[in-house]
């Protein structure tokens, strides 16, 4: 069954060059790279242009969008709710960012060191990388549960209503989605700490620095570039936390965990208003795009392009 | 200065896993780190124990008793009544899923990494930047078009539905990937390939696909993950039950099983079982399939 569907699918969309021309000259001809871009086109880019004209447009899902005018940036503009998203889209990236870089930077440091227990605990807390967003989202609206969750068994906790409580549910997703990703940054860290020559460290020894003189002026400066990477791309998934928010609150209670995307989905998938939330998705889009690209330009644009280059 | 040093280091160990390096490195243990790492486990072990140990309950056990004690009565229970659903469907559909994503993508950007790092043309650079523009743009922004086009080319509710913009979307790393990785193929080893009269696309097969297997794996287990746990683009472009994948049978799972949460633990358990042995059989793949392409 599984090989069947593959052998339909794989070549259909853009077969691979195997039937160019066999060029006398030796580089290969820039149209192998022909058919990734086609299909990223089609799929990816093609969207992203669809999108800013579904926003000038009426769609209800059905039938052909009807072009509208600025109605849905008129709307847009005046819309409280929309703000509302937004404002807590921005909270929730921060407070994400402060949470996670922290915790990410100090395990992956740890982790990045050399004895056989670390092994042994790093691979341990790696394991909810190995869990779908959708497992992980279901996993601790179980654990948090006003009434048979882990939390109600525990002292203290359980005197907190983790998914109900307006003032404090959007700490619970920001704890969520921490507890997803941690794991992936401290991965990050890891690995850049354990590229930081040995023998800045023994200099640095020698020369009487204690372990927090050596992080704050060694490990810390070198691992700039990881910060930065890392920083983008929470900042990215922050925009893009949806399925986690969907199944652990829905937008609630009320409408305190309702960000952007969330949003987005709602007005279109389920208002059936496609023109509005393309708007609010041409939002997202700029603001996404524009935030990872101004994190990375002030940050050191150049440098990280030409440590990517060097990978 | 340092920061020159870097890149270089980086670039002979990016294919490969970080192998040991130095002895020792302080003697002295670092206390702060140390028991935030031991915190970070006890919060992460509580809740994957929670996990197993509530799929072997019975309901009554998970209503009356303190969900940290151990099952007094363990039962395999909730699983049969999970794979008697539609479980092994869902599965069988994420699988085809994966696999599908996995042969575009490799199949797309092995040719196009070995354009990028052979051919210095302005088309393919041109090209390259604008895969890598990708890499921050959200798939969200995107989803209203891609329902459109999906629909309009009459997929709708199909598997390809799912496949399609799911490659597309995991595209820019996997090249990114396969570029860095290509790209520390010596000259040499081309231009002896050359002289022995081997044309562009018989050094793609038999120098640079030998030598780009890492760079293969690690794009596989990345694209593979992506496939694997997607929601949106199955939760937007797929409807019947002969084509839900295993994320959105999980949410379903949470509506149908209502108060059975015992039968839900059970299911996000088995949603959980394929990824757990292939970290077990790849463990140093999969982490470096993970955090693939992204820098030092």
């Amino acid at each position: 069954m599984a090989g069947t569907t593959l052998v339909t699918t794989a070549p259909s969309p853009a077969p691979t060059p195997r039937g160019r021309p066999r060029g006398t000259r030796e580089r290969p001809s820039g149209w192998y790279l022909a058919p990734a871009l086609a299909f990223f086109g089609f799929f990816a880019v093609l969207p992203m242009g669809l999108v800013v004209y579904l926003s000038f447009t009426d769609w209800n899902g059905f039938g052909f969008p009807q072009p509208s005018g600025a109605a849905n940036w008129e709307r847009l503009v005046a819309d409280g709710e929309a703000r509302d998203a937004l404002l807590l889209t921005l909270l929730f990236m921060v407070v994400t960012w402060a949470v996670q870089t922290p915790i990410a930077l100090l395990i992956g440091v740890w982790a990045a060191g050399r004895q056989r227990n670390r092994a042994v605990l790093s691979s341990l807390f790696f394991l909810p990388l190995l869990l779908s967003t959708a497992a992980i989202a279901l996993l601790w609206a179980s654990v948090l549960d006003p009434n048979f969750g882990v939390t109600q068994a525990l002292p203290f906790l359980d005197r907190f209503n983790f998914l109900g409580d307006t003032d404090i549910v959007i700490y619970t997703v920001v704890w969520v989605v921490s507890w997803q990703y941690v794991p992936f940054h401290t991965l990050l860290y890891q690995g850049a700490a354990r590229q930081i020559p040995h023998s800045l460290y023994e200099a640095a020894t020698i020369d009487g620095a204690g372990r927090y003189r050596q992080f704050f002026t060694i490990t810390l400066p070198l691992l700039k570039y990881t910060v930065i990477t890392s920083s983008v791309l929470m900042i990215v998934g922050s925009f893009t936390t949806f399925d986690t928010i969907l199944i652990l609150t829905g937008g609630g209670p009320g409408t305190t965990t309702r960000i952007a995307p969330l949003y987005m989905y709602i007005t279109g998938f389920s208002g059936f208003e496609f023109g509005y939330a393309s708007a609010i998705a041409v939002l997202l889009l700029v603001l996404g795009a524009g935030l990872s690209l101004f994190v990375t330009r002030v940050t050191g644009f150049r440098a990280m392009q030409s440590q990517q280059e060097g990978l | 200065m340092t920061a020159t040093a870097l890149p270089t280091r980086g670039a002979s160990a990016a294919p490969v896993p970080p192998r040991p390096r130095g002895r020792r490195r302080r003697e002295r243990p670092n206390l702060l780190a140390g028991l935030l790492s031991l915190v970070w486990l006890v919060l992460v072990a509580v809740p994957l124990y929670y996990l197993v140990s509530g799929s072997l309950r019975t309901r009554q056990d998970y209503l009356s008793t303190n969900p940290l004690v151990p099952p007094s009565d363990p039962t395999l229970e909730n699983y049969r009544t999970v794979f008697e659903g539609g479980f092994p469907t869902y599965l069988l559909n994420t699988v085809v899923v994966t696999l599908a994503t996995v042969a575009i993508v490799v199949g797309l950007t092995l040719p196009g990494a070995y354009a990028i790092a052979r051919n210095g043309g302005r088309f393919v650079q041109r090209g390259f930047s604008l895969l890598l523009v990708g890499l921050a743009i959200p798939a969200q922004a995107a989803i209203i078009p891609v329902y459109l086009m999906i629909t309009q080319m009459r997929m709708y509710d199909t598997l390809l539905a799912v496949i399609l913009p799911t490659a597309a979307f995991a595209m820019p790393v996997a090249l990114l990937v396969m570029v860095n990785s290509l790209r520390d193929i010596p000259g040499e080893l081309y231009e002896a390939q050359t002289l022995d009269g081997a044309g562009p696309f018989a050094v793609l097969r038999h120098l640079v696909l030998p030598l780009a297997k890492p760079a293969i794996t690690t794009v596989s287990v990345f694209t593979s993950l992506t496939a694997w746990n997607g929601f949106l683009f199955p939760l937007v472009l797929t409807q019947s039950e002969d084509t839900r994948v295993l994320t959105l049978g999980l949410w379903d799972f949470q509506g149908q099983f209502g108060t059975n949460v015992p039968g839900l633990l059970a299911a996000v358990t088995l949603s959980v079982v394929p990824i757990f042995v292939l970290y077990l059989i790849g463990r140093r793949y999969l982490l470096s399939g993970l955090t693939a392409g992204f820098g030092k």
